[in-house]
This record gives C-alpha cells, sequence and structure tokens, in this order.
C-alpha cells in the first residue's frame, strides 16, 4: 500500500473549511474596515461580527449579546475563571474545579490561589467521570464559581453537567457553573439555558474554523469584569479592534459545523467504533476511552505495551500518519498526563498512549491504513526497547 | 557627529610575517560577509595596517558592533569620527564637539594621544597632545588630566584625514575564519557540540557538520533544532555545511549483534568511522567533538581512547579540560545555551543501557565489532550516500 496522508490529530486542531478561507480572505483584502469606525466601510465589518454572534447565539439558543469574541480556548478560560472569581470576591474565595483539566484552567486556577482563592479538584473515576456526591460535599457557603470541562481532551469522557448545574444551584443558585466546552462545541448539541451552564468556553479552530479566535459564552446575569481593557469594543467587556476576518471564519464554520449536525457526529461515531473495534485486533493494546455514545464522538485514547509512545508517534508519522501523545497541546512539557493517571490507566503505559481524534475529512480507509501500520510497526518498535 | 567609521584592530595576525596579507584580506572578507547580513551599507577597506568600515548609508550602531564582534580576528572595535583636515583651529574645534557629543557626564580623567601618519603635518605629535589637552580643559572645567591612568584616551590620528576616537570595544580575538583549513563538527544538538564549534573556528578553522538523525526515535524538531544551533554557531564560522545521516538502522544493527552495555561506545566508532568519511569528502582534516573528560561513560578516558582508535584523522576536542559549567558559560556567551536545553531526545540517549561501561578495553569492543561483519559496512555505505545536506 502506497503511503497516505491521514491527520488523526482533530483534537489538537482542523483544517479550515474552503469556504471559511474564502470569507476571510474577502474579509481581508476587500470589506477590511475597523468595525468601530464611522464610515460604510466599518459598518460592512461591523455586519459580519453581528452575523457571526448571531449565528453561534442560534446554535446555543442564547442571545447574541451573550457572546463575547476572544482570541481563543484560552483567553476565554482565563477571562470566566479570573474575571468571574475577582468580580464576586465578596460572596466567597472558594473554587471548585476537576483533576483532568486543560493548563489553560489549571493555571488561571493556580493564579487564583495565589491571590487567596481556595480550590478544590475533583476526582475522576476509571471513565473519567467526576463523583457527584463528592461535588455536593465540596460545595461550602464560601463557593462561589465551579469549573467543569465538558469533554476531556484526552479520552474523549464526557462530564454529566446538566446534573452538576442541578447540585450546584440546589445549593446555592448564585454559584456560577463555568464549561470549558472546547473539544465539546461542534461535537454535541450545547443549551446553555438548558443545562444551566452560566460561561461556556470555545474555540474556532477545533471545528474546522480558524486558530486565533473563539469566544466565551456569558449569560447576561453573571458579573464579571474585563480581562482586557482598552477603547471598549464589545460593550466594554473585550476591548481590542476586533478580529473581523477571524470572527467572520468562526461564525461560518460553526453554521457549517452545526449542519446536518447529526449525519456528521453518526460518521465520526462510526469512525470512533470502528477504529476501537479494529484496535481490539492489535495485540498488547488497551482502549482507554469509553465505546459509543457514552464518550465524545471524536477521540480514540490507546495504549501500546512496550512502545514509548513518541517513537510510535514518529514512526507512524513516517507512514504519513499524524497522531498525538497525550494531548498536544501539553507535549512541550513531558510530564505525565493527569487525565490518564486520573482514569487509572497502569503507571507502565502512561508513557505509551497515543491519542487518536477524528475530523469531518476522515475515512474508514484511513483507519483501516492506520491499522495496517500499527501491525507493521509495533514489532518492530517492541523489538527495539531502552534496557 | 555621529559615528560613521568602524576602525579594527587585529592583533595575532600582525605576526605572521610574509603572509600577513593573507590574513589581512581574510578578515577584511570576513568583516564584509558580517556585515552584509546588516542593514546598510557599508565600505571595508584595508590601510598601511589597519581596517576600516564607514558605513555610506543608515545603520543601526548596536548591531554593527555585535556583527563585528563575531568576527573572529578582531581585537578591537573602535568607532570613530572622521574630518576632512582644515587646519588646526578647526582641529581643536572639531575635539571639543567630540567629547560634548559623546560624553554626557564631563566629570573624567582623560588623556589625548595623538600619533602624525602625516608627517607633514605643521604642528608635531606632542604639541597637539598639549593644545588638544588645554582646550579641552578650558571648555569643560570638569574635566580633570591624568597622563598615567586616564579614564578616557582621546586619540587623534593625523593622517590625509583625521580620526577621533576614545571608545575600545573587546572584540572576540582569535584568527580570521578560513585561515586555518577546515574541520568536521559532530553536533549533537546538546550544550557542549555548539561550543567546540566555535572554540575551533576561533582558530581561524572553516567548519562543516554532521548530525547523526535516527527517527523516528529521534524527532524533527530534534533535527531543526541542530539546524539552528548550525546557524548560530555560522554567525561565528562562517556558512555552515550540514550534514544529515539517518543512522537509524545502524543503531539498530548494533543493538541485535553487539552486548547491550558496549552499544553507546561502538554507536560513537561508527559515528566517527562515517564522520571521517564524510570530512574527506568535504576537504575537511580534522573532526571536532564536544566531549570533556569523564563528563557520562562513553567520555571517560577508556570510552575517549576507545573511540579515538576509530578515527585516523586528528580529532579535537576543545572543551576536553572544561567542567560542565564552564562549557555552560559559554553557550551562554555565544548565544546557543538557550537552543541546546530544547527538550528533544538525540540518538544517543535513546538506547542508553541502564549500566553502559565505562572502562571499555578496546580489545574486547573490537570483538563486539567482529560480529557486525555482515551488513555493516552496507549500512554505512547507505547511510553516507543518503546524506542530506543543508547549508546552515
Amino acid at each position: 500500500m502506497k503511503t497516505m496522508e491521514v491527520y488523526f490529530d482533530n483534537s489538537a486542531t482542523t483544517k479550515v473549511l474552503e469556504p471559511v478561507k474564502d470569507l476571510m480572505v474577502r474579509v481581508m483584502t476587500e470589506d477590511y474596515g475597523n468595525p468601530s469606525a464611522k464610515h460604510i466601510k466599518g459598518m460592512q465589518a461591523e455586519q459580519y461580527i453581528k452575523e457571526a454572534a448571531e449565528i453561534i447565539a442560534g446554535t446555543l439558543k442564547v442571545a447574541p449579546k451573550e457572546i463575547i469574541f476572544t482570541s481563543g480556548g484560552t483567553e476565554s478560560n482565563n477571562m470566566a475563571l479570573i474575571e468571574t472569581a475577582v468580580a464576586n470576591r465578596r460572596a466567597g474565595t472558594h473554587i471548585i474545579s476537576t483533576a483532568i483539566e486543560h493548563a489553560s484552567v489549571y493555571n488561571p486556577l493556580a493564579a487564583l490561589e495565589e491571590q487567596g482563592f481556595t480550590v478544590t479538584y475533583l476526582s475522576v473515576d476509571s471513565k473519567g467521570h467526576i463523583s457527584l456526591d463528592e461535588l455536593e460535599a465540596a460545595i461550602t457557603p464560601e463557593t462561589i464559581l465551579v469549573s467543569i470541562m465538558y469533554v476531556n481532551n484526552e479520552i474523549g469522557a464526557i462530564e454529566p453537567i446538566e446534573a452538576i448545574s442541578k447540585i450546584i444551584k440546589k445549593k446555592n443558585p448564585s454559584i456560577l457553573l463555568h464549561v470549558d466546552g472546547i473539544q465539546a462545541y461542534g461535537k454535541l448539541q450545547i443549551r446553555p439555558k438548558r443545562q444551566g451552564i452560566d460561561l461556556l468556553s470555545v474555540s474556532a479552530h477545533k471545528f474546522h474554523g480558524p486558530k486565533g479566535v473563539g469566544f466565551l459564552y456569558v449569560d447576561e446575569r453573571v458579573k464579571i469584569r474585563p480581562l482586557i481593557y482598552g477603547g471598549g469594543q464589545q460593550r466594554g467587556l473585550r476591548s481590542g479592534t476586533e478580529n473581523v476576518p477571524g470572527i467572520a471564519g468562526l461564525g461560518l464554520a460553526a453554521k457549517l459545523i452545526y449542519e446536518d449536525h447529526g449525519a456528521k457526529i453518526k460518521h465520526l461515531r462510526e469512525l470512533k467504533d470502528y477504529m476501537t473495534e479494529r484496535l481490539a485486533e492489535v495485540e498488547g493494546t488497551t482502549v482507554n476511552n469509553l465505546s459509543g455514545e457514552e464518550s465524545a464522538p471524536q477521540i480514540v485514547s490507546a495504549s501500546f505495551a512496550g512502545t514509548k509512545s513518541e517513537v510510535l508517534l514518529h514512526a507512524l508519522e513516517e507512514k504519513g500518519i499524524y497522531v498525538s501523545s497525550g494531548s498536544a497541546c501539553s507535549s512541550n512539557h513531558p510530564a505525565v498526563s493527569g487525565t490518564l493517571k486520573g482514569i487509572g490507566v497502569k503507571t507502565e503505559l502512561l508513557d505509551s498512549t497515543l491519542r487518536f481524534s477524528f475530523g469531518i475529512f476522515n475515512t474508514k480507509e484511513e483507519v483501516d491504513y492506520c491499522i495496517d501500520k500499527l501491525q507493521e510497526l509495533l514489532p518492530i518498535l517492541r523489538r527495539y526497547q531502552k534496557m | 557627529m555621529q559615528y560613521k567609521s568602524f576602525l579594527i584592530k587585529y592583533a595575532e595576525i600582525g605576526v605572521k610575517g610574509k603572509n600577513r596579507y593573507v590574513f589581512e584580506d581574510a578578515l577584511v572578507a570576513q568583516i564584509r560577509h558580517s556585515l552584509k547580513k546588516i542593514d546598510g551599507d557599508f565600505k571595508v577597506r584595508k590601510e598601511s595596517g589597519r581596517i576600516y568600515a564607514v558605513a555610506e548609508s543608515e545603520f543601526d550602531y548596536d548591531e554593527v558592533v555585535e556583527a563585528l564582534q563575531c568576527v573572529f580576528g578582531i581585537s578591537a572595535i573602535c568607532p570613530m569620527v572622521q574630518v576632512d583636515d582644515n587646519g588646526y583651529e578647526d582641529l581643536k574645534k572639531q575635539v571639543v564637539t567630540y567629547v560634548e557629543e559623546f560624553y554626557e557626564d564631563k566629570n573624567f580623567t582623560f588623556k589625548v594621544n595623538t600619533r602624525r601618519g602625516n608627517k607633514n603635518y605643521p604642528v608635531d605629535s606632542n604639541q597637539i597632545n598639549r593644545d588638544l589637552g588645554e582646550i579641552i580643559l578650558e571648555t569643560f572645567p570638569e574635566t580633570k588630566v591624568d597622563v598615567h591612568n586616564p579614564q578616557v584616551m582621546l586619540h587623534v590620528e593625523v593622517r590625509n584625514k583625521i580620526n577621533i576616537y576614545s571608545h575600545i570595544i573587546p572584540g572576540p580575538g582569535g584568527m580570521p575564519v578560513g585561515t586555518n583549513g577546515k574541520a568536521m563538527l559532530l553536533l549533537s544538538g546538546g550544550i557542549d557540540s555548539p561550543v567546540a564549534g566555535y572554540m575551533i573556528a576561533k582558530r581561524g578553522v572553516k567548519l562543516d557538520a554532521v548530525y547523526f538523525h535516527a527517527p523516528p526515535y529521534t524527532s524533527e524538531r530534534a533535527k531543526q533544532k541542530v539546524v539552528d544551533l548550525a546557524k548560530l554557531v555560522s554567525k561565528y564560522s562562517g556558512a555552515i555545511h550540514l550534514h544529515i545521516v539517518n543512522f537509524t538502522d545502524i543503531q539498530l544493527y548494533i543493538y541485535d549483534q553487539c552486548p547491550h552495555e558496549e552499544l553507546t561506545i561502538i554507536m560513537r566508532r561508527y559515528m566517527m568511522k562515517i564522520a571521517e568519511r564524510l570530512a574527506e569528502e568535504s576537504g575537511a582534516m580534522a573532526l571536532v567533538t564536544g566531549e570533556s573528560i569523564g563528563q557520562v561513560a562513553s567520555q571517560t578516558m577508556q570510552s575517549l581512547a576507545a573511540t579515538d582508535a576509530s578515527a585516523t584523522m586528528p580529532v579535537f576536542r576543545p572543551v576536553i579540560g572544561f567542567d560542565k559549567q564552564e562549557i555552560v558559560d559559554l553557550s551562554e556567551k555565544i548565544g546557543t545555551y538557550d537552543t541546546s536545553i530544547l527538550p528533544f531526545e538525540d540518538c544517543c540517549t535513546i538506547f542508553v543501557a541502564k549500566h553502559p561501561v565505562t572502562k571499555p578495553s578496546l580489545r574486547a569492543i573490537e570483538k563486539s565489532e567482529k560480529k557486525l561483519q555482515e551488513k555493516i559496512d552496507e549500512l554505512m555505505e547507505t547511510a553516507i550516500s543518503t546524506v542530506e545536506k543543508i547549508w546552515c
């Protein structure tokens, strides 16, 4: 079989859709006005932002004014955590999160701890789910904010957001729920109003939109301060000339991903199930994600006994297959994955784990090719090991 | 008034007898080359035992100094003001302006040091020293003369034009690259080898480099890191032709055939052999490594001796007597440290045994290598014929 190019790293980032690219080029070269400018060119640019906010609001069934455009997931998480914590400090200084969050949640929380906030990190079970009892027990009269990842980026575990919200709001309706929806938006139908989500972070490049842009949904009743100050754009909540091409691209990507959404998700789920099924044929392999509808449709995590994930990754790369070891965002730090440890993956397998993540362009043939190459490479790699 | 010219002083090449012009020309060529890479047009010329770089357009002073500080052979860089000879009174005026412009705080001791290249100048050097000293003292009463230990030594050179300078910035020393042949540097991606390359280049040696790449055990990023390091060293050494050898098959073959605790040492011997072959092909006359005695198992005296025996060319190890910290300090100084410490595996660490031999006997190693007879020559030929070459 010839070498194919197989991109199975869609949870790291995705390819931009053609119409999204075309729209962005048009905004950059023709409708390039500053949305704050008083003339028609400014108004045209502003129109793109309005449209994007309307599209996104439509996908979530919220109001367009509840969408704040940001530079991406990291900024959204930072703003959601730091600026609600500080704005609501008088109500309390306790925050609850989990042991399997992304660094862009962990590090702002660590910064808040330095400023006198206390954070409780909930553990997860072998499926990657938090315990609702543990959550309930963790809530104190001081608790002001709970931040939970919707879909885990390493194993695709889906946290029970509605149940979480019910528990929190029953104890104290003014506790805010922030959801890191970066791996969830575009994959799940999210209804913040119905599910009791107060803040939701989303990044465009995870669903075939451009990098460097995302949004934070903020329920209109939430007290929050800006993270970035300046000329007062976006009602003063996020200053800086808007990234109009990025925002327009984000809006269109959101529209396209939620068009015929059921079929798209069915396709991803079929790929996931097929990959899981075929991995069972590969000797010495453990699949870490849950099957079927119990986990996100796009992520397969598997451990290959007797290999080093980074070497296997590069060996697959030579065959044109791109995957990631642990979570790509954190692969610069060789620290062992908190999620995998959290769900109880055996110590000797932690450094033998790869993540395969699918996007709408992937096919079953690519899964077959990937399995063939794994069968070919694993015996060789297992033979040559560090003593 | 602003600096537009640089007087460039050189030390060692001044004593090379009849070959002197070869060294001077090489230095001029290196200076031209390094100034070509920065903003501005410069004329570099040699004139009676000195080299001048004169800006003919706008330039950034700091950038020029930084570029010149990377040119081996330069002992000092003196930014200077060059004025036309419009008579003695005008010279006094120019010198006063010089002090006015370049010394905000006039509270210093000074001495004027005049040299007359133009012996027809109507005033002699001592008289010029006295007159200029006097007018400076008169104009700036805060200044003081100190003939023994002045804080500012004001040099005035009277030639067809007049040069005034007082700042002397140390250069990197050494000899102009290209005046002492070429060597092949074994570049690993660590801290030591770029420093070793720097030190050999400093002696006027042109560098080529070889990197042993072992995909999939080493990544494309590890390779890119070595390319980046070669580029950093090339700021001093001039362009480096980097040879990238795919070493995986040889490494795995050794793994299959030889005792694991000897793996590293045997691997290094084959790296030397391949490096030597590539050196011969590119006209290099020696190998350069970043080894330092006792730093790791493969750098004990016994290991070094066993490695050394695999090559017939001289192997230079300029950091052999340095402590790690001394090498680190030097790598920070030359600007390679931050790149060197990026965390990517190099092929030496991938298969390293838990307890590698630290006192290998050459005879035992050679006996183990006999087990490689069947395929090793063929694997080496393949590795050499598939070398990828990149200009850095």
